[in-house]
């Protein structure tokens, strides 16, 4: 199992071109794919997320440990399919319409990925009517929306009020996270939770289905 | 008095302190611009709005005045389609300010990040984001400018291609550049791992005349960093404070730092020594007013 324990250091090192290799050669030992993910690519991921989280790294090695993730994964996929291991669920995000800021966005659903939900990512400038589209065709457990603006924040309203009109609401839980949001402003718009970082979603998620 | 002629490098090398004007944005929306319209568009329909309010800025007191070009840099006017519009967008905002302030102030063109990460970590080469910024900054020079601020930058790698940009376009325009640090438990850094020393040196490296920080969440943050910059670096110091990070009060956002409470803050940026003292997001013409005041005051002492 020390490729394993390798696949995980590689990922925390960013460096894709390892785990792909690591990955395919703990396929051909044969390791079950689901051990591959948990304690190889998920074991090296959570570190990289409780580094972040305690500054002792910053954005770009998230990103470059994402990316040796999504490497990792693509080798790894076609079997947890074949194998029928269900992923944790899927999580549907985007950066709401009028906002074109995708940063933070973009680092929930690498760290959501990163916890093995599957994730559904609309992008930016996202309209209501997509998001809750996904989110019934794609049988999510949990919305989650972005944005950085104050003056695009009232989106997630129209998103939430949209989401009560076809009867998902409450069925489907709903995460929002911005510089300028709080647990206040979630409240008032009837959002489940608000999601001080990414790392903090991936709790309030997890939270979720505990609960 | 004002010496319009004089420039501006000269001015602070003799120990004047400068007053640079507050936010634009946070202007912008408060006069109808509606949510997800790209703030530059402005820029084409309605420049008289961009008047007014470096009208209000010159008389509020402010010594630089800071066109509406932030994200007009073609690669972030592509997000909205409007970056065969980048020469117009441009040279629009520059003419706004010009017809408002004429003589009296400096003109300070504002760019910020193209809004795109750089390769590794995202998808854009440094040639594409170098062309960008140059194509903005050769805009904005053509028209006449007296500074560059490259503003609000996290990426060293793609601050230092924006000030580069500017030194090629005009090498003899000044060049201020801004980062945006976090408050951590290990000392301030950008969202990409900048520190403040690093900034100050590299930024100082890549070119710039003026460094420091602006936007962040509130002036006591920016009053250590200002200190922190004067420890790293010779170089005049620029410091532009956001007016604390919003709060939702009775459905609407507020800035909660008001413009005695950051006139009373800068005293202490002055203390430090920081050489340029103005305002981001929720600053309004109150704000430079009362720093206005304060910068006056300590001058006269």
């Amino acid at each position: 199992m020390q490729v394993i324990q390798q696949l995980a250091e590689a990922l925390q090192k960013g460096d894709a071109d390892k785990v792909s290799r690591l990955t395919r050669r703990a396929i051909e030992e044969p390791v079950d794919p689901k051990v591959i993910l948990d304690h190889g690519l998920l074991a090296g991921m959570a570190v990289v997320g409780e580094k972040f989280k305690a500054h002792e790294i910053f954005l770009p090695d998230v990103l470059l440990a994402a990316k040796a993730m999504h490497a990792g994964m693509d080798l790894l996929k076609p079997l947890l399919i074949k194998e029928g291991i269900p992923t944790l669920g899927t999580i549907v995000i985007g950066t709401v319409q009028g906002d074109m800021h995708d940063i933070g966005k973009n680092l929930v659903g690498i760290m959501l990925k990163g916890a093995g939900f599957e994730v559904i990512d609309l992008g930016k400038d996202v309209a209501p009517e997509k998001f809750v589209k996904a989110a019934q065709e794609e049988g999510a457990l949990v919305i989650g929306m972005s944005a950085l603006l104050t003056t695009t924040m009232p989106v997630m309203k129209q998103v939430i009020d949209l989401a009560k009109e076809r009867g998902i609401y409450g069925s489907v839980k709903i995460i929002i996270g911005g510089a300028a949001l709080s647990a206040e402003y979630a409240r008032q718009i009837g959002a489940d939770a608000y999601c001080f970082d990414a790392a903090n979603a991936v709790d309030c998620v997890k939270g979720f289905i505990v609960a | 008095m004002l010496n319009k002629m004089e420039p501006l490098l000269d001015r602070i090398e003799r120990g004047e302190v400068l007053v640079a004007d507050g936010a634009m944005g946070t202007m912008l929306f408060s006069r109808g611009l509606p949510h997800g319209e790209c703030p530059e568009k402005w820029n084409l329909e309605r420049p008289e709005v961009l008047e007014e309010i470096a009208r209000l800025y010159l008389e509020a007191g402010a010594d630089i005045i800071q066109t509406n070009t932030f994200g007009c840099s073609p690669l972030k006017l592509a997000q909205y389609s409007l970056d065969d519009k980048t020469e117009e967008i441009n040279r629009n905002a520059v003419r706004a300010v010009r017809k408002a302030v004429g003589e009296k102030a400096y003109i300070s063109a504002s760019c910020g990040p193209c809004g795109r990460l750089l390769k590794p970590y995202g998808d854009v080469d440094s040639e594409q984001v170098y062309e960008s910024f140059h194509r903005q900054l050769s805009a904005v020079v053509a028209e006449g400018v007296d500074v560059i601020c490259v503003e609000t930058m996290t990426d060293l790698n793609e601050a230092r291609l924006a000030i580069e940009a500017a030194k090629e376009t005009s090498p003899g325009t000044p060049v201020m550049s801004t980062m945006t640090f976090d408050d951590t438990p290990r000392g301030f850094f950008t969202v990409m791992g900048v520190s403040v020393r690093q900034a100050a040196e590299e930024l100082a490296k890549a070119g710039a005349d003026i460094v420091g920080s602006n936007c962040g969440n509130g002036i006591e943050n920016m009053i250590r960093i200002a200190r922190e910059f004067k420890k790293c670096t010779a170089l005049p110091v620029i410091i532009q404070s956001n007016a604390g990070l919003p709060e939702t009060k009775a459905g609407s956002l507020v800035y909660p730092e008001t413009p005695e409470f950051m006139a009373e803050k800068a005293r202490e940026l002055l203390d430090i020594g920081v050489n340029i003292i103005g305002g981001c997001c929720g600053t309004t013409p109150e704000h430079i007013a009362a720093i206005r005041k304060v910068v006056d005051n300590f001058r006269s002492m």
